[in-house]
């Protein structure tokens, strides 16, 4: 699924030294003040600019946003000019020195630019043209105005800087805590949780909520930013893994044999038995689908809204331990343990495609924000990354000492790797590129060995699970600075979340429309068409589209003998006579060419070979 | 239909007019026959008869063959005479008798009263009245035609279609509500009614248009009296010129003209005197007006008027001259203008001499402009002698001098020279190009000088013995690499060493020479290793050429899996290293793992292709055997049909589009089709499209509030109509859309579109006007 018009600047960050923290916003009831140079104070020799204490947004956002944008787009390249600047001139006479709306930076439409134009149209006629046309500047407008719209994205992600030939790998948690301000610095914290094993954890789609919960049946649900407890269960077995489901309110866990719902008071609400020996849970937002794999080999999709199970496939391939799911397509990406890595969506029985990825079995899988990389690990000590776009062939590949048994990645783009009881963090350049393999952004040493790994949506933070319970550690420009009030607000109310449920739900995708290619639904399912045309043809008897035979138009007066036009329609039959046997021709050469290498020269002794 | 009806009322006419003569011819058959008796009517028969034999004037005879009620030999029956008896005739007395005028004028007057139609039949006429109808009120709705169009076309409709006129006040009276109030405002004020600076209409202040409007009276009545004089003036000189054209006479105009000749060219004299530059820009003119008299066939005496002359010539001596005086005025006129008429003896003088001397100078020019193209300087040779005579008097001087030095007088041996001069000059050529094929240079080098073509020729041979050298380093280069064919070989010389060889590429323009070429190169390197000669020469056919980067292409293609898996890639330093103490279970599962790994990786890959090739298999269409065992030939236990029977019985499937994963050795993609999601998609294109492309295009941008600013979401998904709560929508009218109700406007339509009114409707249209 395509996300809302608000991905995040790719511009890289900043090399400004002096800036330590993030320029606070100017009101307009504020005088303007020169930017105080504040971040000339003999500081820490790092430098570190985090994206914390997020000014409460206005919770009409959007509407602000609308209501800016008055005046109509124009191309950015060219400038309306006004017919007279007389009427431009107000009362006073003065001129606006900048006549027309701003202009727009062009890579910043075209990011938004959804029509293919590299294919070229086959001929059409001119009111098929003027429909096309219309089409492209509707295109137009609305991505100028989504570009327009972009300078409401104000948030800048935040990164980490060594100072030059210093590496950031060194800096450890400590320093980055001392370098930030309180907020921030409070939402670095340790949960001491050693009675209860090694736990799993799960962050809501809002980024405000975090549940865990240990292999000894330890069941937790709490706000973390303010850290207000919502839950605390034992559920006195085993639990697999833990998810939110399209809201904190609902709690999926996976126990030893069911799979058990709660609500975010700790009261169990289902037990789907149909669901059984779950080992992994994914939720897929969009869909309101929950899919969990099990150890039976059954990967199960269960529609939470209706509470039906939508599909029950088997992978055939054993136990299913390893799952994570495409943010993009939602298709769910299963790791086995021959070293393939399957694609699956409910729609089909079989898996989708299936990648070999490893040597030994596959340990860990995830996917990144824009469906683009997926990055596996595997028996084999092996992290690898993989291009999802069609060609699913290894960018690039490392070797870790130990493997990693857990990886995610972060809305930006980070990649994070537990291995043991380490946990190593890879950046990229911006937001669509991979995470270069070559030296760690972080690392950070845990008390325990890394049994769960997940990014928190919209903050700078990672949160680990481990045997000594829960670590949430800061990871500059992990999180997507901007999010959309709208779509999934960190600060919503009960109220809002209960309307944003309602909006959810009618705007649920159907589960059989998840697919390899999302964009699939805008295209024309080309072979009912060409079975519906099939299909008129016989009813008529005559193919309705079919281009008329060539009929000579009259000429002037005397040019318009039978012979000459008897000639004219020969000439244009011949024509087409002679494209269709050059065609054939050609077609002929190339067989022949890829007929000729493959086999050796026959020998006339062939003929006796049996 | 017209034609018909015209047809039906002549024969009424007809009819009537038969009807009134009946009586009278009667009688007058009577009177004629009386004293005629049996053997002279025998006797006028048989003349006919034998008249008719003639074939010419053949007449039918009369035969009756219908029976009629009174056969009488005194009637006169019109059947078979051929001629028809004209009322006239039988009114025509033998003495014109005054008393006949009456009756004739009488006739004349039925004549020309025009007959009654015969009505038309009643489907006819409504069937012409309901085509009438509807080509009329087709016009009238025509004129909806535009707007239907726009309103289709419209993005949004709203209705009801009045709207009120959001009322903007002028800014005149938004000003005159508005008082100034505080001191600055007044101030500024003031000022602006101080200069009377107009508010509304800011064209002219009140003192400008004042100052415009006053003039004296001296002045005007100056003006007045200079423009009467100049109308008068005007009036005198064109009433002279209407005089003077209409005079005929034919020697006076043959004096005025020469008159003006002899002005325009005292005229002319003097302004060379006085300015060169304008006097040369009239002898472009004259220069001008000569050659339009050369293109045109004016005075050639090839006109109808010479023609005639020509005839006349003969006798006529008026005639004659005038027709020499035309041939002269054409030789006059199209004699060309000598400005330098010192110039003019010697060139008569020379004229000879010029005519040998000329061509071979032009000649010269032209080897070195073209190269030796023996087409170009016969054709040179012929026009120079055409337009020896129109050779410019600046190049004359040079041209004597030519002529007096080397040839003077003798036409016979310059000739021979000519020709043996061109003769070396072609060989010359020749073996330049074969040099320079021979090195392996641009054969066209067109810009070789007759001066400096020894420094050329020598430069090349430096040239190409560098560019041996260089085909010589690359052919060891390419033994030791193998593969990479040497497709510079037909390109120009290497780029980094001489910029010289780029300003030359080497052509080779056909495959023989390209042969001998090699052949060249061969000789030339014999010591060079064996195998780099053979790759040459399989370089070298076209043939082979293209298998050498094919093969290393599928290579790349087929990437192998257990290069793919194998790859050893380099190692991570991380800073920190897993701790190796961990609590008892992780090592328990360490220990797993341990084994896991140890016996990991050993067969998957090759499971991982055997995977797919089924899927292959299994994805591909499978093909049809027909055959029936036993027939047409012995069946049983232990039989299979023949092979050339299950060849022809066997449909082979078509193959399908190839797989997206052929290329991709490490994937199964599963090309299955998703028929849940394909049951979301479009089937039917609809209407205006013809191709699916066309239609995706279409659908490719979202218009949900996700995907777009509540701006565009808005815009994108406006209803295509709109109509306000509580209000009346009334029919369009035609005053709504500008146009008049009245029948005026029925014809502007028409005007605006033509088109629509065939030509089928203008006629009956005309008719329907016409009656």
């Amino acid at each position: 699924m395509e996300t809302a018009p608000k991905p995040g600047k790719d511009v890289p960050p900043k090399k400004d030294k002096l800036q330590t923290k993030r320029k606070k916003p100017r009101r307009y009831w504020e005088e303007e003040t020169v930017p105080t140079t504040a971040g000339a104070s003999p500081g820490p020799p790092r430098n570190k600019k985090n994206r914390e204490l997020r000014p409460q947004r206005p919770k009409n956002a959007h509407i602000l946003k609308k209501s800016r944008i008055s005046k109509k787009p124009q191309v950015p390249k060219k400038p309306r000019e006004w017919k007279n600047p007389e009427s431009q001139r107000g009362l006073s006479g003065a001129q606006d020195p900048f006549p027309g709306p701003a202009p727009v930076p062009v890579e910043v439409v075209q990011k938004f630019c959804r029509i293919d134009k590299s294919r070229k149209l086959p001929h059409s006629k001119a009111k098929t043209r003027s429909r096309l046309e219309v089409a492209e500047a509707e295109e137009e407008e609305t991505s100028i105005k989504a570009a327009r719209s972009e300078l409401l994205l104000a948030e800048e992600p935040g990164f980490l800087e060594g100072e030059d030939g210093e590496d950031t790998a060194k800096i450890c948690q400590a320093d980055i805590v001392e370098a930030v301000d309180i907020a921030s610095a409070a939402k670095h914290f340790d949960l001491n949780l050693r009675q209860f094993g090694p736990y799993r954890l799960n962050y809501s789609r809002t980024g405000r909520h975090l549940a865990f919960g240990g292999r000894r049946g330890h069941v937790a649900a709490l706000d973390w930013v303010t850290k207000k407890l919502m839950c605390e269960i034992n559920v006195m077995e085993v639990v697999r893994d833990i998810r939110f489901l399209h809201s904190e309110a609902l709690l999926a866990v996976a126990q030893n044999r069911w799979l058990h719902i709660y609500d975010n008071q700790g009261i169990e609400l289902h037990c789907i038995r149909r669901c059984d020996r779950v080992t992994r849970l994914e939720f897929l937002p969009f869909h309101f689908l929950l899919a969990t794999a099990s150890e039976t080999g059954f990967l199960t999709y269960l529609d939470v809204s209706v509470g039906k199970i939508v599909a029950a496939l088997n992978a055939r391939a054993g136990r299913l331990d390893v799952m994570s799911q495409n943010p993009y397509n939602a298709v769910i990406h299963l790791g086995h343990s021959n070293g393939t890595v399957s694609l699956w969506s409910p729609a089909m029985k079989e898996p989708l495609a299936k990648i070999l990825c490893h040597r030994g079995g596959v340990r860990a899988v995830a996917v990144d924000s824009t469906g683009t990389y997926m990055a596996t690990s595997g028996l084999d000590h092996q992290l690898k990354i993989f291009d999802l776009r069609g060609t699913y062939q290894p960018l690039s590949t490392r070797t870790l000492p130990h493997g990693a048994g857990h990886l995610a990645f972060s809305q930006r783009g980070l990649l994070v790797a537990g291995m043991g009881d380490i946990v190593n963090i890879w950046a990229g350049q911006g937001k669509a590129s991979p995470p270069s393999l070559e030296q760690p952004y972080l690392t950070h040493r845990l008390s325990g060995p890394v049994h769960g790994l997940q990014f928190c949506p919209f903050e700078d933070v990672l949160g680990v699970g481990h045997t000594g319970g829960i670590t949430s550690m800061l990871v500059p420009g992990a999180g997507e600075p901007n999010f959309d009030g709208l779509e999934s607000n960190p600060y919503r109310s009960r109220k809002q979340r209960q309307e944003w449920e309602v909006k959810a739900l009618l705007e649920k995708v159907p589960a059989e429309l998840i697919c390899l290619d999302p964009r699939a639904l805008a295209e024309v399912d080309v072979i009912s068409l060409e079975q519906g045309k099939k299909e008129q043809i016989e009813r008529l008897g005559y193919d309705p589209q079919a281009k008329a035979p060539f009929q000579p138009k009259p000429k002037q007066k005397g040019r318009s003998s039978t012979a000459s036009l008897v000639k004219r329609k020969r000439k244009v039959m011949d024509e087409e006579h002679r494209d269709k046997v050059r065609q054939s021709l050609q077609q002929q050469h190339h067989k022949e060419a890829k007929a000729k290498p493959t086999g050796a020269r026959p020998s006339a002794l062939d003929r006796f070979v049996r | 239909m017209t034609a018909n009806r015209l047809a039906e009322s002549l024969l009424a006419l007809s009819q009537q007019e038969e009807l009134a003569d009946l009586p009278k011819d009667y009688l007058l058959s009577e009177s004629e026959d009386e004293g005629d008796n049996d053997g002279e009517r025998k006797h006028q028969k048989l003349l006919e008869a034998i008249s008719s034999l003639d074939g010419k004037n053949r007449r039918k005879l009369a035969e009756r063959s219908e029976a009629s009620l009174k056969v009488s030999e005194f009637n006169v029956s019109s059947e078979g005479s051929g001629e028809k008896l004209v009322l006239a005739d039988l009114l025509e007395p033998v003495k014109t008798s005054s008393s006949l005028a009456t009756v004739k004028k009488q006739l004349s007057r039925v004549k020309s009263k025009k007959t009654v139609e015969l009505p038309l039949n009643k489907e006819e006429i409504e069937r012409i009245h309901r085509e009438v109808a509807f080509n009329k009120t087709a016009q009238v709705l025509s004129k909806w035609d535009p707007v239907v169009l726009k309103n289709r076309q419209a993005e949004q409709l709203v209705f009801p279609l009045e709207k009120e006129e959001p009322a903007i006040a002028p800014i005149e009276h938004v000003l005159s509500g508005w008082k100034a109030r505080t001191p600055l405002e007044q101030e500024i004020f003031n000022l602006l009614h101080k200069n009377k600076q107009p508010v509304a209409d800011p064209l002219l202040t009140p003192v400008e248009k004042a100052s415009l409007r006053a003039m004296s009276l001296e002045e005007a009545k100056m003006r007045r009296g200079e423009l009467q004089r100049a109308r008068a003036l005007q009036s005198y000189y064109e009433a002279k010129a209407r005089r003077e054209k209409k005079i005929k006479s034919k020697k006076y105009h043959k004096v005025v003209k020469k008159g003006k000749a002899k002005k325009a060219l005292k005229e002319f004299e003097q302004l060379r005197k006085v300015n060169p530059a304008a006097a040369l820009e009239e002898l472009e003119k004259i220069e001008k007006a000569r050659m339009m008299e050369r293109m045109s066939l004016k005075h050639q005496n090839s006109g109808k008027w010479a023609k005639s002359k020509a005839i006349m010539a003969k006798y006529d001596l008026e005639a004659r001259q005038a027709m020499q005086e035309q041939l002269s005025k054409n030789k006059e006129l199209t004699q060309k203008l000598q400005v330098a008429s010192e110039s003019e003896e010697e060139e008569g003088g020379t004229e000879d001499v010029e005519e040998l001397l000329v061509p071979d100078v032009v000649n010269e020019v032209q080897m070195n402009a073209d190269g030796p193209n023996p087409w170009m300087l016969r054709s040179c040779t012929s026009d120079t002698k055409e337009a020896a005579t129109q050779e410019d008097p600046e190049q004359l001087p040079e041209l004597e001098a030519h002529g007096v030095s080397e040839s003077e007088g003798e036409e016979r041996p310059v000739a021979e020279e000519e020709i043996l001069l061109r003769e070396f000059e072609e060989r010359r050529s020749l073996r330049k190009i074969s040099e320079l094929s021979q090195d392996a240079e641009p054969a066209g080098s067109q810009e070789t000088k007759d001066s400096g073509s020894q420094e050329v020729l020598s430069e090349l041979r430096v040239l190409s013995q560098k560019l041996k050298e260089n085909h010589q380093s690359r052919k060891q280069k390419a033994s030791s690499e193998g593969t990479i064919p040497q497709v510079q070989r037909e390109e120009p010389a290497p780029e980094e060493e001489e910029p010289l060889l780029l300003q030359r590429p080497e052509r080779v323009q056909t495959l023989e020479e390209l042969e001998e070429l090699g052949k060249e190169e061969c000789f030339q390197n014999k010591e060079l290793p064996r195998p780099v000669l053979e790759g040459q020469q399989s370089e070298r056919t076209p043939n082979n050429r293209p298998d050498a980067p094919k093969e290393k292409k599928k290579k790349e293609q087929m990437i192998d899996l257990q290069n793919l898996l194998t790859t050893q890639s380099p190692s991570v330093k991380s800073l920190a290293v897993p701790t190796v103490e961990e609590l008892e279970d992780e090592e328990e599962r360490n220990h797993r793992q341990m084994i896991k790994e140890a016996f990991a990786g050993d067969d998957v890959i090759r499971d991982f292709l055997k995977e797919k090739r089924e899927a292959v298999e299994a994805s591909k269409p499978k093909d049809v055997d027909l055959t029936l065992p036993g027939w047409g030939e012995w069946g049983g236990v232990g039989l299979k049909p023949s092979a050339k029977k299950r060849r022809r019985f066997l449909i082979k499937a078509p193959e399908g589009p190839p797989r997206k994963d052929k290329n991709l050795p490490n994937v199964i993609i599963n090309e299955k089709r998703n028929i849940h999601a394909a049951a979301h998609q479009v089937r039917v294109l609809p209407y205006p499209f013809t191709h699916h492309w066309q239609f995706e295009r279409t659908i490719q941008t979202p218009i949900g509030s996700t995907w777009n600013t509540q701006r565009a979401f808005q815009k994108l998904t406006t209803p295509k109509v709109v109509t306000k709560p509580g209000h009346i929508i009334n029919p369009i009218k035609a005053e709504d859309v500008g146009y008049r109700s009245s029948s005026r406007s029925d014809l502007s339509v028409i005007q605006r579109n033509p088109k629509r009114i065939t030509t089928r409707h203008k006629k009956q249209l005309k008719k329907c006007s016409v009656d």
